[in-house]
Parts: C-alpha cells; sequence; structure tokens
C-alpha cells in the first residue's frame, strides 16, 4: 500500500520542529512565537500519526493522541492571542523584550 | 510512483514554507506560509490514511486557529509593518541550538529506525473512531474525551475573562 519509509515521515517532521525553534529563540514578537509554537507541535502531531501507522497499524493510540494534542494546542492558542491582544491593548507593544512592567 | 511525487511535494512545502515562516519579516506573510504548512501536514495524514485526522487538520487548524491568527495579526500591527530584525545576539544561538538539535536527531533516526517499507493498509473507519471516543474499555478514551471538553470549556470562560473590557 504505502511506499513511503518511515524515516520520511520522520525527516520532514524533525525539520519542521527545528525551524519550530530557531523561530522560538530568535524571534521578538509574541505571534511568531505562538506561531513556531505551533510549528512544534505539529510536528509533534506528525510523529505520533506516523508512529501509529508503521509500528502498530490497526490500533488506534496516535491517532487519538494527535486529536487530542490538536484540540489542546486550540485551547492554548485561543487563551495565548487573548493575553497577547490584552498585552497590546494596554500596553500598545507585543515585542516579549520591551513588554517588562511587572517583571521587577 | 504517484505516490511518492505527492509526498516529495509535501515534503518540499512542508520544509520550504516552515523555515519560510520562521524566517519572513513582515508578520501577514508568516502566517500565510504557516497556513501551507497546516494543509501539507493534512495532506500528510491523507496519505497515511487518517482521513478523520484529515479532516480534523483542516476544520481546526487551517479554519479555526488561522482565523485567529490573521484576526490577532491585523488587530496588533499596521499595515505594511515589518517586525525588527533579529540581531546576532539572538541569531547566532538559535541557529546554533536547532542545527545541532537537527543533527543530533536526524542521527538518531537514520541510525536506529530501521526502514519499514510495507505496512498493512488499515485505515480506521469514523464508526471505529466513535466507538473508540466514547468507550470506556481498553483502548478507549472517554475519559481524555470528557477531561478535553472540560479543558475547552475552561477556555471559553478564561478567554472571555481575560479578554473582557473593564
Amino acid at each position: 500500500m504505502s511506499n513511503i519509509p518511515l524515516v520520511g515521515y520522520l525527516v520532514i517532521s524533525t525539520i519542521m520542529f527545528f525551524a519550530g525553534i530557531y523561530g522560538f529563540l530568535a524571534r521578538r514578537n509574541m505571534l511568531t512565537i505562538l506561531m513556531s509554537l505551533e510549528l512544534m507541535l505539529n510536528a509533534a502531531d506528525i510523529n505520533f500519526a506516523a508512529f501509529n501507522k508503521f509500528l502498530y497499524p490497526g490500533q488506534m493510540d496516535g491517532v487519538f493522541f494527535t486529536l487530542f494534542a490538536i484540540g489542546v494546542s486550540a485551547a492554548e492558542t485561543a487563551i495565548a492571542i487573548a493575553i497577547i491582544i490584552n498585552i497590546y491593548r494596554n500596553l500598545k507593544n507585543i515585542n516579549v523584550d520591551e513588554v517588562n512592567k511587572m517583571k521587577y | 510512483m504517484a505516490e511518492q511525487i505527492i509526498f516529495y511535494v509535501l515534503a518540499i512545502v512542508i520544509v520550504v514554507f516552515s523555515i519560510l515562516s520562521v524566517t519572513s519579516r513582515r508578520i501577514l506573510r508568516a502566517a500565510t506560509y504557516l497556513l501551507f504548512v497546516l494543509l501539507a501536514t493534512a495532506g500528510l495524514y491523507l496519505m497515511m490514511g487518517y482521513q478523520f485526522l484529515f479532516g480534523v487538520q483542516i476544520s481546526v487548524y487551517a479554519g479555526g486557529i488561522m482565523v485567529l491568527y490573521i484576526f490577532s495579526i491585523l488587530l496588533t500591527s499596521h499595515a505594511g509593518d515589518k517586525v525588527k530584525k533579529v540581531s546576532w545576539k539572538r541569531f547566532v544561538p538559535a541557529v546554533f541550538a536547532s542545527l545541532i538539535g537537527l543533527s543530533l536527531c536526524s542521527f538518531i533516526i537514520f541510525k536506529n529506525v530501521y526502514k519499514v517499507a510495507k505496512t498493512v493498509a488499515t485505515e480506521p473507519t469514523m464508526q471505529e473512531i466513535g466507538k473508540a471516543m466514547m468507550g470506556t474499555d481498553k483502548n478507549q478514551y472517554l475519559l481524555p474525551f470528557e477531561a478535553i471538553s472540560i479543558l475547552l470549556l475552561a477556555c471559553i470562560i478564561g478567554g472571555i475573562m481575560i479578554a473582557r473590557k473593564r
């Protein structure tokens, strides 16, 4: 049925994950940091589905992990964007190195 | 053969656009590239034979989350705004960390994961997924389902509390 080896999926998700790591460390805008986080979560989801497909065909554990991870990340994104919009409303700025009023 | 061509196209789309989406300086473009990555991921799920995951990925990620992102980008930045250039002090450690991690993980993958060429063609039907989600036996997931429903409820309430006008 499938001619694609497991390694192919794993390599794609690894590259996606480390692109996310780079964005998380290098970028300073809160929304872009959140996008990098989204990339990392997505890479983890691909891994769950691929391992389920190749190592445990016939079971559905990986599918459900992916489903619940998508649900959790939707919730997390909604809350994070609410917080970011609130910060923007109060400080007119969403760069993480300039938002430090509550720090000290 | 056709399957492999589709896989390579999806792989190239994912790699190129995920890198572009973390390096693009216009934030709305970064969000659009992220949308492409999410759609290509949905294509990967379809190639693995998980139609339900495909639908969920399209409707929740590409439909719901991306709309939230685009709304918030339009609310928090002006047209033509560019993100500040990444300073060297941040760029070097970030590239360093991600390259080290990438090479380590690829080394582990290529060394240890044996190449499974063929798997049994099993595509879970919608009926099986529904039964597994609503049952309480072994390998059934009613408890996480309820937990995530409570999480979503808490998220709705929290979103209203955080974003309301004072």
